[in-house]
């Protein structure tokens, strides 16, 4: 296995898939001759010309748009928004177009699009580049969403997610590209349903996806330390979210905490806590706890940014409040 | 057009006419539900146009108002009326109704209900063509109002750029809902405001079906050649409000007496009893036909249908057993 960064394993599924079928293409702002902002598409644009490796204007939701009307003939556009803050843009095509047409168009129709997009807060970048919008994607019905924590997630997911019939949103991380992670040297493909224990105990189970999958590895070892045998799961798809892992995990440690980099409001932790409700509330020793942000539109000053995001910290915390320790 | 072409175009268009009517009268007696829009005095639009392209064989998308471009594409009449009575065997499977006719098979590519919605589709769609190396073109229908939408601008721009085959047909009506077009839209005439992209563009009387084909088919030759977008502009009119929740109370009665003396079926009728290709009495028993068609083949299919299974409500919101899902078939 070859040890490589986020940005490479995901420049690394374009590069095959775009091999492997002239349809699939792709596409976003700076992309091509800039090589990404991100660098997930770093010479691509040399290698497979500027037809398919497509530099768009500053028009998210009509290049989004323009991305599902290709997919309509059998085109498989991988679409990069540079930041999901300006997803906000394009969501009118996403879920009133990709999301909807299978259905009202009675299975006529389907819209197999890759949306990726990365979120969540980085260095100091304000309240309009700091944006968290997962929760907004999971709650609409059509559509995937799923979300890698490491290199080989991300590589596999979207190799997966570009040969999926459905629209498929996958939210990476601004903080996470520079990540680095062992990827498999044969090609592999990531489910896009389910949720994956990341390391199992005993004692209470933390719910993490994407970079707080991270913060609850912290947590666990630390907290191993002091004899708390923590299991962590990996949420790695948000739509839609893996409820038999969830009772799994839960029944047998009977204690649970979700951490998110979002707002509590309307969010994965109240999701998931609604499923362990519903799935196995009597197996619990104590009520649920989410660990999420304040809030607040990000600021930009350091601490007090720092202070509206959850942390391995954070985490630690909540669990031995949990746990009485 | 010879009389021949002229004479099946007026079927076509009397068809399309009493269609909608008969919608209009389903919906009163509650056979129809939801939003229905409909197409009188505008048909001259559609088929103008689709008949100087090659319906079944070219990608067509449209808003809402969209049951008489779906037929004409080849969209079976019966399965379009039974998706308006929201039965299984709708086009849509009832599962879209009056705004989401679908017919893929005949390239008719959708109804959308996001005024605006469909530019960008419709463009992407031309990326497809382009991408495949095919010899279709891509047509966009929408209304005057729709062009007030970014999309219409961002969509414009890529289409230009990237010299796309996509034909964008505005059905000028003068009315979104109930604001007429000077009041929403600073430069009226709608051709004018593509110049900034450097796409040709035309203007032409949307209900003279012999000038809409002749100006089409401009288009459609100018786009099918690979020199990029065009933008045809069809002045016309709709009959009845906006649709059947509209009151139409925001109209002149004068202006519509004046519109209804243009209208595109009357007009072709008149031409060809005029020259002699037909007569009135011809034209009496083709409505006879076509009336007794929608009543005894169209209503009755839909009426007689069964209605979709609730247990069947779950059914294509994401793909069936996709092996991807799971990582892959091995
Ligand atoms: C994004 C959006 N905004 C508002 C509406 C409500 N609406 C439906 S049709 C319409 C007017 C559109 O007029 P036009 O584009 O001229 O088409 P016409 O109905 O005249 O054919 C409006 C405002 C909508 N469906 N979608
Ligand atoms: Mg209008």
């Amino acid at each position: 296995m070859a040890v490589m960064m986020y940005w490479e394993a995901i420049r690394r599924a374009h590069d095959e898939e775009m091999t492997r079928d002239p349809l699939v293409i792709c596409m976003g702002e700076d992309i091509g001759v800039a090589g990404g902002t991100y660098k997930a598409t770093q010479g691509l644009y040399d290698k497979y010309g500027p037809e398919r490796v497509i530099d768009t204007p500053i028009s998210e939701n009509s290049y989004t748009g323009l991305g599902i009307g290709a997919s309509f003939l059998g085109v498989r556009p991988i679409i990069e928004i540079m930041s999901v803050n300006f997803a906000w843009l394009a969501t009118d095509q996403i879920f009133n177009s990709a999301a909807k047409v299978r259905y009202m168009s009675g299975g006529q129709l389907t819209a197999p699009v890759v949306i990726r997009s990365p979120g969540g807060t980085a260095h100091q970048l304000g309240a309009q580049h700091s944006a968290r919008m997962e929760k907004v994607f999971m709650g609409v019905a059509g559509l995937r969403v799923v979300t890698p924590s490491s290199p080989k997630q991300a590589y596999g997911m979207l190799k997966s997610a570009v040969r999926c019939d459905d629209p498929v949103f996958i939210y990476e991380h601004e903080l996470m590209y520079n990540m680095k992670g062992e990827v498999p040297d044969a090609e592999y493909f990531h489910p896009l349903e389910g949720s994956e224990v990341t390391r199992s105990g005993k004692d209470v189970t933390l719910f993490g996806y994407n970079i707080s999958v991270h913060w609850c590895m912290q947590a666990a070892e630390q907290l191993a330390k002091n004899g708390i045998d923590c299991e962590v799961i990996d949420l790695y798809t948000l739509s839609p979210l893996d409820r038999a892992g969830i009772q799994k995990s839960v029944s047998k440690t009977h204690r649970a905490v979700v951490v998110e980099e979002a707002e509590a409001a309307v969010g994965v932790g109240s999701e998931v806590m609604a499923i362990i409700n519903e799935e196995c509330f009597f197996d619990l020793d104590a009520a649920p706890v989410r660990v999420s942000a304040v809030n607040v539109p990000i600021p930009y000053n350091h601490r007090l940014e720092k202070a509206t995001i959850p942390n391995a910290k954070s985490v630690m915390a909540a669990v031995r409040k949990l746990l009485g320790k | 057009m010879n009389a021949a072409d002229k004479k099946r175009l007026l079927r076509e268009m009397l068809f399309a006419r009493r269609f909608e009517e008969r919608c209009y009268e389903a919906y009163v007696e509650r056979k129809i539900g939801g939003f229905l829009h409909l197409y009188p005095g505008q048909e001259a639009c559609a088929f103008g146009v689709l008949d100087a392209a090659r319906p079944g064989h070219d990608y067509v998308i449209t808003g809402y108002r969209d049951h008489v471009h779906a037929i004409k594409c080849g969209a079976d009449p019966k399965e379009v009326m039974a998706e308006l009575f929201g039965k299984e065997t709708g086009s849509s499977k009832g599962r879209g109704g009056s705004m989401h006719i679908f017919d893929t098979k005949h390239h008719f590519m959708g109804g959308y209900a996001l005024v605006g919605g469909p530019f960008p589709l419709a463009v992407g769609m031309a990326k497809g063509i382009k991408l495949k190396g095919g010899d279709e073109i891509s047509i966009c229908f929408l209304g005057d109002a729709a062009n007030n939408q970014g999309t219409f601008h961002e969509t414009l721009n890529m289409a230009a750029l990237w010299e796309l085959p996509v034909l964008f047909v505005c059905e000028n009506n003068l009315y979104g809902i109930g604001t007429r077009i000077d009041r929403s839209t600073a430069v009226v005439d709608q051709y004018k405001r593509v110049c900034g992209y450097n796409i040709p563009a035309a203007q032409v009387d949307g209900q003279d079906i012999e000038k809409v084909h002749a100006a089409a088919k401009i288009a459609v030759e100018h786009v099918r050649s690979g020199k990029g977008p065009y933008f045809l502009e069809l002045m016309t009119y709709r009959y009845r409000g906006h649709s059947m929740s509209d009151s139409n109370a925001y109209r002149a009665k004068e202006e519509e007496r004046m519109w209804s003396k243009r209208d595109p079926i009357i007009m072709l009728r008149d031409r060809l009893i005029k020259a002699g290709e037909m007569s009135a009495d011809d034209y009496k028993k083709m409505d006879d036909d076509v009336l007794d068609h929608i009543e005894n083949e169209i209503i009755k299919f839909a009426e007689e249908s069964p209605e979709p299974k609730v247990e069947e409500l779950e059914r294509y919101v994401l793909a069936d057993n996709d092996p991807w899902v799971k990582g892959g078939a091995h």
